[in-house]
């Protein structure tokens, strides 16, 4: 069976995640919201220019709504017993992965690309040719992230990955150079930040609005392609070695 | 007859636990096959196997001439496979679930739409396309579930337990769909604990218990393994019974206000209820003999206890 093929069927899990799992008031509110009051709370109090600010929530916003709801999809279709109805069907687990990894980055980019039209009112130049492929690249990792994140434990109890993944995401929200910019970090506190994706994506935004980067553009750009293939293909791996005990 | 499925030594570990120990069988083109087994006896277990859910610890799955371990995405687009206590999606419309899994089978959305309203209508669930399955009752999520795997027409169907806990009518009708897919060529492997079913419904039936096969032949090959059983079905008014009258039978089985020993000595039995009725001041209000039931076998194959 050809890949294209696999990859056509993995659509069709896009859709089935995207009716079930995003497409549903409460998520599409809590996915606007959550990175305003996340924002607000950064903002309050502080004096920061609009650049730095846009960052900051565009950084926000990416990273929340692409892992929303990712990592809870696979352990509530194996509550529901939906999971191994897909698994019965001519699709291979790396399938079904690549769908609700492609659900997560279009919710991500629908929320994201609603969220950046804020662009508007902060009168800053931003430069769409850095700040799309960044966003872009930014949502794919993230996305595979959630991959990565809903392999183990091998539960149907989706609240266990709810903690866990909350524990990985704000723990990566407070070392990325969000709240303090990478070179006002000591040196030990600049290395934990090289190894949080969202690293990348922040000071790849700063080039985008004309702030100064920490790293090369090109660094952040590889970077983020790096990790989200490394997630993407250590979660499937996980997934693979795990699926059985899903189903016993 | 061609083998359509070929499974040899198959052979299931969950860590130290064997759950199915090296069976074999082959299920031929055009069969209904009926595996049999009360709970926990590996049927789940080797259904998965089958379908490319579980992988063997040991042994080797044939389908449609293939290896099934290295060919099994292809495979199952030949096959439609109902799993045991698989739902639905309970937030999709019946026929939002229909064309999902037409689009997971490749099929062409004109062709998976004409077929899903022929399918919807047989099942007697057309009426309901458009309503979420959290509103359906577990006759229709079966029939549903039933629906969704015959929708890419598939040569051979793997149905866990379809008929399990559904009313009478979702039951018959699941019943008859499945005489009629086997009637136009289909092949079936259905598992089951429904003696009528098997009864009913299937050419061969295999019986698996502990994890092993302990019959594989037609139903009524396997109702002569207990010939030389009579079972002796008697009722008496008021009523009392003292297993202590027919020490030397195979099974006492109380049904409700009957009960019915399984032996092979059938006179000195009837002759001993008889004189228990006579001396107990009882009076028999039933007394007959009868070859054992598919039943009856399972239950002298799978060692059932006196109750």
């Amino acid at each position: 069976m050809s890949k294209f093929s696999q990859f056509s069927r993995s659509l069709a899990i896009v859709k089935k995640d995207m009716l079930i799992f995003y497409l549903k008031g409460p998520v599409i509110i809590m996915g606007l919201l959550f990175p305003f009051f996340l924002f607000g709370a950064f903002l309050i109090g502080r004096n920061l220019s609009h650049e730095y600010l846009f960052v900051a929530l565009i950084s926000m916003t990416a990273f929340f709504t692409s892992t929303a709801v990712g990592p809870t999809i696979i352990p509530w279709e194996t509550r529901g017993k939906t999971f191994e109805r897909l698994m019965s069907s001519p699709i291979s687990i790396t399938t079904v992965l690549l769908g609700d990894m492609q659900a997560s980055f279009y919710f991500g980019l629908f929320i994201t690309s609603a969220i950046s039209l804020i662009v508007i009112f902060l009168h800053i130049s931003l430069n769409l040719l850095i700040f799309i492929p960044a966003v872009i690249l930014a949502l794919l990792t993230f996305s595979a992230m959630t991959i990565l994140m809903s392999s183990y434990p091998p539960t149907d109890v989706p609240a266990d990955v709810m903690m866990l993944s909350s524990l990985v995401k704000f723990t990566l929200l407070f070392i990325s150079g969000i709240f303090v910019p990478l070179e006002k970090l000591p040196l030990y506190a600049r290395a934990v930040s090289a190894i949080s994706p969202l690293t990348y994506l922040v000071d790849a935004l700063r080039y985008s609005t004309n702030l100064s980067g920490y790293f090369p553009l090109w660094i952040d750009l590889l970077a983020l392609l790096l990790f989200a293939l490394i997630f993407f293909f250590s979660g499937v791996a996980v997934h693979k070695k795990v699926l059985e005990r899903r189903f016993t | 007859m061609e083998d359509i499925i070929k499974a040899e030594h198959l052979t299931k570990y969950y860590g130290d636990f064997l759950a199915v120990k090296d069976i074999s069988f082959s299920v031929k083109k055009g069969e209904i096959f009926g595996f049999l087994g009360p709970n926990g006896a590996g049927k789940t277990t080797t259904i998965r196997m089958l379908t490319g859910i579980l992988k063997p610890s040991e042994g080797k799955i044939r389908i449609f001439g293939l290896d099934a371990e290295k060919n099994m995405v292809s495979l199952k687009e030949r096959m439609g496979i109902v799993p045991e206590m698989a739902n639905p999606y309970i937030d999709l419309t019946a026929m939002q679930n229909m064309m999902l899994i037409g689009h997971l089978y490749g099929m062409k959305k004109k062709e998976m739409k004409e077929r899903s309203i022929e399918l919807l209508r047989l099942f007697g669930l057309y009426e309901k396309r458009d309503k979420k399955v959290h509103s359906f009752s577990k006759g229709m999520k079966q029939r549903l579930s039933l629906a969704m795997a015959m929708l890419p027409d598939p040569e051979l169907l793997f149905l866990d337990e379809p008929t399990s806990g559904l009313d009478v009518m979702s039951a018959r009708l699941i019943k008859r769909i499945i005489k009629d897919e086997n009637k136009n060529g289909k092949t079936v492997f259905m598992s089951t604990h429904n003696m009528n079913d098997a009864n009913e419904l299937c050419n061969r039936i295999a019986i698996i218990n502990h994890g092993k096969i302990v019959a594989i032949d037609t139903p009524e090959r396997i109702k002569r393994i207990g010939r030389e059983h009579t079972v002796i079905e008697f009722s008496v008014e008021p009523f009392r019974f003292d297993k202590n009258i027919v020490p030397d039978v195979e099974k006492v089985k109380v049904m409700g206000d009957k009960i019915r020993i399984y032996t092979k000595d059938v006179d000195t039995v009837i002759k001993n209820i008889v004189n228990y009725a006579r001396k107990e001041g009882l009076k028999i209000i039933s007394l007959n003999t009868q070859k054992p039931s598919l039943e009856d076998v399972f239950v002298y194959l799978v060692g059932g206890k006196n109750e």
